[in-house]
C-alpha cells in the first residue's frame, strides 16, 4: 500500500467551505491540546473567551472596537495581495498614517469643526499611508525589488520613527518631561455611535469600496489581471507599471486609514505602538477571508474576539493572554493545510501483490469471455 | 502456448485507465513488433499520451496486462520500464546544455565509483557510425542544433540498450531536410530489430515512415492497419469517427489594398544580440501572409514589435500609412490591430487561467467601455455569441479557462480577437498541439478573416499547412529574411531550406 497525492479535478464550493470550518475546528482541538498540556482547562478556557468577547454590552464593544482598524488594514492589504505584491508592510503604513493624522490634527486651528477635523485628518492618513507604500512599489515596478522583505523593513523603519517624535521632535513640553506627543485635540476625536466611535462605519464603507472596486471597476479588474499574470496583462495593453504602482499607492492610503481610526477613535495619542500589530494580523484575515471583503468583517470579528476574550480568560482563569496568539498561528497554520486539501486529495494506491492479483482475475476473465460479442454501435 | 508466430515486442491488452470519472484509456489493446515502426495516432484526449505513459512506467494501469518480448512485467516506475529495454524521446529534450554528449548520454549509466570515458565514447562512436547519426560525443549540446539534440537523446536510449523506442512527435522541430534525415536513422534501427513507436499528427509522414498505424479514439482503440493498404482520408476517418475533407481552402480575395509596411526592422534583445535583422515585407488587406521558421527565429520578436509590445532598434512598421513604432500596446489595439500568440504552454500569454471565459473575453474590449466600471453584460453576451460561434466545449461561460482542454483555449484567443473586429489579425502558433478537427476549424475561421479584407500574418509551424492557407510566405532565419515567396509556385524542399539560411533570391517575388 502507498500513499499518493492526486489533483483533485473539481472541489464543489459547499465542500470547499466545509474543509476550511474543519480546519479552523482542528486547530481550536491542537490548542486545547496545548493549554491541557500546560495544565489549563481548554474548554473553560474557551467559554471564558466567549464570555469576554461577545458576553457583555462592554465585552462587545471592546470586540468591535478592536476589529475596526484589523478590518480596514486587511481589506487594504487585499488590494496589493489581488496584484500578488506580499505587502507584509501594514504596521508601518498604518503609524505613518497615523503620523500624518497627528501632523494634521496639530496644523489646523483649535477653532476648527469637528468634521473638518475629521476629514483633513483622513485624509492625510491616506497620504501619509499610501507614499509610504509607494517607496517599495515604486522599486519593486521599476527595478524588480522583492517587496515582502522590503515592507517588512519598513515596518520598523515607520516605528523608530514615531519613537523619534515622541522623543525630540515632537515632545510635549506640557507633558513636565515625560516623553509623549501631545494629544489631539477633543474636537478631533470620532463621535460614538451604539457605543462604538464610528470607524465601525468608515470600516463598513471601506469594505463596500474594496469589494466593488475589485469586482467591477476597470481598474480592479486590471489589477487581477496583473496579478495573475504581468504577461498576460502586458499583451492586452494593460501598463503594468501604473496599475501596480497605483494599486499599491492605494492599498496603503487604506491601510494608513486605519491609523486613522485607531487614533482618532481611540488613542487620542500617538506613540508607536498605534499599529498593535494590526499589519501582521491583517495578513492572515486577508488569507482567510481569501481577498473576500465581506467575509472579513467575519474573520476580523472572530480574531478580535479572540484578543479581547483572551483578557478575560487570563482575568478568569490565570491563562496568560499570549495563548490567544497560539490559538491565531495555529489558525493560520490549518487554513493553509486546508487549501492544500481543497484542490488535491490523497488516493491509497495498490501496492504490487494486489495489483497482480487483480492482472490473474482480468486475465481469467478475458479467457472465460472470450467469445466476441457485438460491439454496441450507433 | 508458444506457435510459430514472432513474440512481439510490445503487447498491451485490455489496458484501462481512469483519472476520477474520466476514463483514459478503456480496453486498449496495442502490439509492436520486433523491427517495426509503428505509429499511434489519435486526436487530442484520444488516451495516447495515458498509454505510452503506461508504457514508460510513470502511471500504473488500473487494469490489463503487459508483455515485453513475451515477459509479462509490471511497470511501477520509469526505472522498471527503462530496465526492459523502453526508451523515451520526449518532446522537450531533458539535455544538460553544457556538457558534452558523452557525459549527457553516460550521466546516470555508471554502477561504480569510476566512468571509462574511453570506452563509453568507442561505444557512443560504433553507435553514431552505425545508426548514420554523425555526432561529434565530444560536442557541447550548447553548440548543438535542435537536430543534432533529438540526435543525441536518441543516442542516449540507445546507449541504454534500448529495444523499444517510444518517439513523441519528433518532426514538430525539425526542417524538411532534417527529417529525412531522421527517418534514415529510424529506418536503420528497424533493419536493427528495434521497434519503434512514433506519435506525430502528421499524417503524411506516418504513412512514409510506418509499417502499421494503430488509431485511437476517446480512450478506445479503434483499429491498427498496415499503412501500404490504407490512405490519409481513411485514418482520418478513424481518427475523428466520421469523413472529413482534408483540403484546405484558399480562397481568391480581391483586398482593398495595402495595411502593413515593414522597412528596416530590426530588434535588440537585452544583451544586445540582433534578433531581427534588417526585416521588409508588405501586407496588404484579404492576404494571408505565412511565416516560415525554425522556433526562435524571430517570430516572436516580429508580433511584438508590432504590438507595440518590443521597441525595434531600428526600422519603421507603418499601418494605413502611419507610423505605429513609438505607439503604446492599447493605441495599436484600438488602431485595430489584434495579435494572438499562443506560446508553448498556451496560458501564459493572452489569458488569465484562473477567471472565467466571459472575464477573459473582457480582456481586449473592457478597456472600450466608458466610465470606470466594467460592462459585465456586454462581456457576457460577447462571450456567449463566442462560444457558440466557434463550439467551443465548455459547461458555459462562467467555466474557469484554466479546466478547458488545449483547443478550446485556443478557440477563446482567437475567437476574442476576431471579435474586435480587427483589420490586421496576426495570429503566431494558432494550431499549436491541436487535433486535425480543431486545427481545421480555425483554418476556416482565419479565411472567413481573409474574406472580410482583414489582412492576416500567420506565424506557423506545418509547412504544409502554411504552403496550402497562405498566398505568400515569408522564411525567417536567424532573425533576418531569406526569402517571400507565392505560395503556390514553391515546394516544401525550398522552404526548408531557407529555413536553413540558404536565400532564394532569384525565386524571390517582390510585389
Amino acid at each position: 500500500m502507498r500513499l499518493r497525492i492526486a489533483k483533485k479535478e473539481t472541489a464543489g464550493g459547499w465542500r470547499a467551505a466545509a474543509i476550511r470550518i474543519i480546519s479552523v475546528l482542528v486547530a481550536l482541538l491542537f490548542s486545547g491540546l496545548i493549554m491541557a498540556a500546560m495544565g489549563f482547562d481548554p474548554i473553560a478556557a474557551y467559554l471564558a473567551i466567549a464570555k469576554g468577547s461577545f458576553g457583555s454590552a462592554r465585552g462587545l464593544i471592546n470586540t468591535v472596537t478592536v476589529a475596526i482598524p484589523l478590518l480596514i488594514v486587511a481589506l487594504g492589504l487585499s488590494i496589493s495581495f489581488s496584484m500578488r505584491f506580499w505587502n507584509i508592510g501594514g504596521e508601518g503604513q498604518m503609524v505613518m498614517g497615523a503620523i500624518f493624522a497627528t501632523y494634521a490634527a496639530h496644523q489646523l486651528p483649535e477653532t476648527t469643526p469637528a468634521v473638518l477635523y475629521w476629514v483633513t485628518m483622513a485624509l492625510a492618513a491616506m497620504i501619509g499611508g499610501g507614499l509610504y507604500a509607494l517607496i517599495p512599489g515604486l522599486f519593486r515596478a521599476y527595478s524588480g525589488t522583492n517587496e515582502t522583505l522590503f515592507t517588512l523593513m519598513l515596518n520598523y523603519v515607520a516605528i523608530k520613527v514615531a519613537v523619534f517624535l515622541r522623543l525630540v521632535l515632537w515632545k510635549d513640553p506640557a507633558a513636565k518631561g515625560f516623553p509623549q506627543i501631545k494629544a489631539i485635540p477633543e474636537a478631533a476625536h470620532l463621535p460614538k455611535i451604539f457605543g462604538v466611535h464610528i470607524g465601525w462605519i468608515i470600516a463598513l464603507v471601506v469594505t463596500v469600496f474594496v469589494a466593488i472596486y475589485l469586482k467591477y471597476t476597470k481598474r480592479g479588474y486590471e489589477t487581477r489581471v496583473v496579478g495573475e499574470s504581468e504577461r498576460t496583462a502586458h499583451y492586452a495593453g494593460i501598463n503594468v507599471r501604473r496599475v501596480l504602482v497605483g494599486g499599491v499607492a492605494l492599498s496603503g492610503a487604506i491601510v494608513g486609514l486605519a491609523g486613522f481610526a485607531k487614533l482618532s477613535g481611540v488613542s487620542h495619542v500617538l506613540s508607536e505602538s498605534i499599529g498593535g500589530g494590526n499589519g501582521f494580523s491583517a495578513v492572515i484575515v486577508a488569507w482567510l477571508a481569501q481577498l473576500n471583503a465581506p467575509v472579513m468583517i467575519l474573520i476580523a470579528l472572530l480574531f478580535a474576539a479572540m484578543e479581547q476574550g483572551a483578557m478575560g480568560m487570563e482575568l478568569a482563569l490565570k491563562i496568560p493572554v499570549s495563548v490567544s496568539d497560539v490559538i491565531k498561528g495555529l489558525i493560520l497554520f490549518s487554513a493553509l493545510a486546508s487549501e492544500f486539501f481543497i484542490s488535491y486529495h490523497v488516493v491509497i494506491e495498490k501496492g504490487p501483490r494486489a495489483l497482480l492479483r487483480q492482472y490473474r482475475r482480468s486475465g481469467r476473465k478475458e479467457l472465460q469471455a472470450d467469445t466476441p460479442e457485438g460491439e454496441d454501435q450507433a | 502456448m508458444t506457435d510459430t508466430k514472432k513474440v512481439p515486442a510490445i503487447a498491451m491488452r485490455g489496458i484501462s485507465k481512469a483519472f476520477a470519472s474520466v476514463k483514459a484509456n478503456q480496453d486498449i489493446g496495442f502490439s509492436v513488433e520486433a523491427g517495426e515502426i509503428h505509429a499511434l495516432l489519435g486526436e487530442n484526449g484520444s488516451g495516447k499520451s495515458t498509454l505510452m505513459n503506461i508504457l514508460s512506467g510513470i502511471y500504473l494501469p488500473d487494469s490489463g496486462e503487459i508483455d515485453i518480448h513475451g515477459e509479462r512485467v509490471i511497470f511501477r516506475s520509469p526505472r522498471d520500464s527503462m530496465a526492459k529495454g523502453i526508451g523515451m524521446i520526449h518532446q522537450h529534450f531533458k539535455l544538460v546544455e553544457n556538457l558534452t554528449a558523452l557525459d549527457n548520454i553516460i550521466a546516470g549509466t555508471g554502477h561504480g565509483l569510476f566512468i571509462d570515458r574511453a570506452a563509453a565514447r568507442a561505444k557512443i562512436s560504433a553507435l553514431s557510425e552505425q545508426f548514420a547519426m554523425g555526432i561529434d560525443p565530444d560536442r557541447r549540446i550548447s553548440t548543438m542544433s535542435v537536430s543534432e539534440k533529438q540526435t543525441v537523446e536518441i543516442l542516449k536510449v540507445l546507449y541504454r540498450g534500448s529495444q523499444i523506442l517510444i518517439l513523441d512527435e519528433p518532426t514538430a522541430v525539425l526542417t524538411p531536410q532534417e527529417i529525412t534525415h531522421l527517418f534514415q536513422i529510424l529506418h536503420r534501427m528497424r533493419q536493427n530489430g528495434q521497434a519503434i513507436v512514433f506519435i506525430s499528427h502528421k499524417l503524411n509522414e506516418v504513412l512514409s515512415l510506418c509499417d502499421r498505424v494503430t488509431v485511437l479514439r476517446q480512450g478506445r482503440t479503434i483499429g491498427t492497419v498496415r499503412t501500404d493498404l490504407t490512405t490519409t482520408t481513411e485514418l482520418v476517418e478513424m481518427m475523428v469517427g466520421r469523413a472529413v475533407d482534408l483540403s484546405i481552402d484558399r480562397p481568391v480575395v480581391q483586398g482593398s489594398g495595402p495595411c502593413l509596411e515593414i522597412e528596416g526592422l530590426s530588434v535588440l534583445d537585452t544583451s544586445g544580440v540582433h534578433r531581427l535583422n534588417n526585416v521588409g515585407f508588405s501586407l496588404s488587406h484579404g492576404e494571408i501572409l505565412g511565416v516560415a521558421g525554425l522556433s526562435g527565429s524571430g517570430q516572436k520578436e516580429l508580433c511584438e514589435a508590432i504590438a507595440g509590445l518590443q521597441i525595434p532598434s531600428e526600422g519603421s512598421i507603418r499601418f494605413h500609412g502611419n507610423e505605429i513604432v513609438g505607439k503604446s500596446p492599447r493605441e495599436i489595439i484600438k488602431m485595430g490591430i489584434s495579435m494572438s500568440f499562443i506560446p508553448e504552454d498556451r496560458l501564459g500569454m493572452g489569458l488569465v487561467a484562473s477567471m472565467d471565459i466571459a472575464d477573459n473575453i473582457l480582456l481586449k474590449d473592457y478597456a472600450f467601455h466608458k466610465g470606470p466600471f466594467i460592462d459585465r453584460k456586454a462581456a457576457r453576451t460577447k462571450a456567449r455569441q463566442i462560444v457558440s460561434q466557434l463550439a467551443i466545449n465548455t459547461p458555459g461561460i462562467f467555466h474557469t479557462v484554466r479546466k478547458l482542454s488545449g483547443g478550446n483555449i485556443q478557440k477563446v484567443i482567437l475567437g476574442r480577437e476576431i471579435n474586435l473586429n480587427p483589420r490586421l489579425l496576426i495570429t503566431a502558433y494558432a494550431v499549436r498541439g491541436l487535433d486535425i478537427h480543431s486545427s481545421y476549424t480555425i483554418y476556416s475561421l482565419i479565411n472567413e478573416q481573409k474574406q472580410k479584407d482583414v489582412a492576416v500574418l500567420f506565424i506557423g509551424e506545418d509547412l504544409d499547412v502554411l504552403l496550402e492557407l497562405c498566398d505568400r510566405i515569408l522564411v525567417l532565419c536567424n532573425g533576418e529574411v531569406t526569402g517571400i515567396v507565392r505560395a503556390s509556385d514553391v515546394t516544401k524542399e525550398q522552404i526548408g531550406l531557407m529555413m536553413a539560411g540558404e536565400s532564394l533570391q532569384e525565386k524571390e517575388v517582390v510585389l
